[in-house]
């Protein structure tokens, strides 16, 4: 059956000795990692660690030395992947004149803003719904609730079936049920659709729970694997001033604001 | 009203403000929209300065030095605002006030500025028939630019890096809006004035901006409002006999104003 979907496992990201220097500050010093599609991984890291200038360094937003590969072990290298992105927040104010539908179409269409047609708002609406958000196409995204923005990116994000997804710590502001809801979806979404995600995030609770892949970051690689084998490593404790219980997540979440005190 | 059209002059004004005052409030949208009023601004008075290098090198034709000037002073700018270390808005008014000191000091050497004063104030009445069409082809290039490139500018202002990983080229899209903007404000402060043309540029889009709640919306406002104020004004100033300029930056300051009350939040 030609429909059939492939299996995960046929492409991967793989990151060889990446360094990002910017105004003579090394941020990033020959950082190497490898992940599949199908794969959920986290990278966590105190403020300042070089989390997110990772990311921009795989979306060739600043220059970097080292490599970055997309390879899908089918047809070789990948020069050009799709990768979706969900940033922390963007920068709009209340009186922005914008809606859901000028938003993802300003970022995914060519046909100017201002026409409004009737066939990218279809395709727009049934983005949307993929994340249970069709009925915020015509607000104002200035009105939006952070979750209902998270929700907005997270269809723009993956409208043209990125091979990759980052996300740089798109849950700020959501509730406790928003977030287990937030991380299922995401992990379904990286089952179902044969991509690999790279999550920022800086709760560990959610990351020991649902991330496959976890990658402890200071300016290089700490500590990388399971959830398990990073929260029991030395750079782990001595980064997080602790041991996580991670017989029982959830029981011991630790708080944020210690850590970022300690540094 | 027929008896205003018989002079030559005003139909050529009649038709200049129906080319710029559009064409004007349609680049002011995204200027508006990516915060860069402070940059326009700079850029308008950097036209003095434009003339003044112009007549040390010996160009005959002050527009051809002010649009050369123009495009590199606002590709300087951009420069300058991705690479800031101090307060962007600090640098680019150090910039603008460094750049028009040197253009006053140039031009009023030999006291002489009062042959280029005119260009402060500007007059819309002093076009004629043969400009008006060299207007126009730059003005339909401008929307042309404009309509292929308003989904990447809008992007880019909200974010850069989301925008990056839509395959929006961004330097790109920010030098090639520095470029356009540049050119219009120098072709059209011959006839706006160096001191009124941030508002020309301004004042629509940021009164649209007050009363619209897409896109959509902003675009048709702002056209409204640069039309309605910039032919207003002309009618105005011929009865009141005032300088158009000054007389349509007042209806769209009232309009502004008007709009700010009525204001959506």
């Amino acid at each position: 059956m030609l429909s059939r979907r492939r299996p995960c496992g046929f492409h991967y990201i793989k990151i060889n000795d990446l360094s990002v220097t910017l105004d003579a500050r090394e941020i990033l010093h020959d950082v190497n990692l490898r992940i599949n599609c199908g794969t959920f991984a986290a990278i966590i890291g105190r403020n300042g660690s070089g989390k997110s200038t990772l990311l921009r360094a795989i979306l060739g937003e600043i220059p970097h030395t080292g490599s970055i590969e997309f390879t899908n072990t089918e047809y070789g290298h990948i020069s050009d992947p799709t990768i979706g992105y969900v940033p922390q927040t963007i920068n709009i104010s209340r009186s922005t004149p914008m809606d859901v539908y000028d938003l993802v179409t300003s970022f995914r269409f060519r046909t100017p803003v201002f026409f409004r047609r009737k066939g990218i708002r279809s395709r727009i609406i049934s983005a949307l719904d993929e994340f249970d958000a069709k009925d915020l196409i015509d607000k104002e995204i200035g009105t939006l609730s952070g979750g209902q923005l998270q929700r907005v990116l997270l269809s723009m994000a993956i409208m043209d079936q990125p091979k990759l997804l980052l996300l740089d710590e798109p849950v700020s502001g959501i509730d406790k049920n928003g977030m287990d809801l937030f991380y299922n979806k995401m992990k379904a979404l990286v089952r179902h659709h044969d991509m690999a995600a790279i999550i920022i995030s800086h709760d560990l609770d959610y990351v020991a729970r649902y991330a496959d892949h976890v990658l402890l970051l200071d300016q290089t690689v700490l500590a990388s694997g399971t959830p398990k084998a990073v929260y029991e490593s030395d750079a782990f404790r001595q980064m997080f001033g602790g041991s996580y219980d991670y017989g029982k997540p959830g029981s011991r979440p630790i708080p944020i604001g210690r850590y970022e005190r300690k540094r | 009203m027929s008896e205003l059209f018989s002079y030559g002059f005003m139909k050529n004004a009649f038709i200049a403000i129906l080319i710029i005052a559009p064409s004007l409030g349609i680049i002011g949208t995204m200027v508006v929209q990516r915060q860069m009023a402070y940059f326009s601004d700079a850029l308008g008075h950097s036209a003095l300065t434009g003339i003044a290098i112009g007549t040390i090198l010996g160009v005959t034709a002050p527009t051809l030095s002010m649009v050369c000037f123009g495009i590199v002073f606002a590709l300087v700018l951009n420069h300058i605002k991705f690479n800031a270390r101090a307060s962007v808005d600090t640098l680019i008014s150090v910039c603008a006030s460094t750049s028009l000191a040197l253009g006053l000091a140039i031009l009023s050497k030999g006291g002489n500025f009062s042959k280029y004063s005119a260009l402060l104030v500007g007059d819309v009445l002093s076009i004629n028939s043969e400009e008006l069409p060299i207007l126009a082809v730059c003005t339909a290039a401008t929307l042309i630019y404009y309509a292929i490139s308003a989904n990447a500018l809008a992007a880019t202002g909200i974010h850069p890096t989301l925008a990056k990983s839509s395959r929006i080229r961004i330097t790109l899209t920010d030098d090639l809006f520095a470029i356009v903007t540049a050119i219009l404000v120098m072709l059209s402060i011959r006839w706006i004035g160096v001191l009124l043309i941030n508002a020309m540029l301004i004042l629509p889009a940021a009164s649209a901006r007050n009363i619209a709640h897409n896109m959509r919306q902003y675009h048709i406002y702002t056209l409204i409002i640069a039309l309605f104020s910039g032919l207003l004004g002309l009618f105005v100033s011929y009865y009141t006999n005032v300088a158009t300029g000054p007389v349509i930056v007042i209806y769209a300051g009232l309009i502004y104003f008007a709009t700010y009350i009525k204001s959506k939040n």
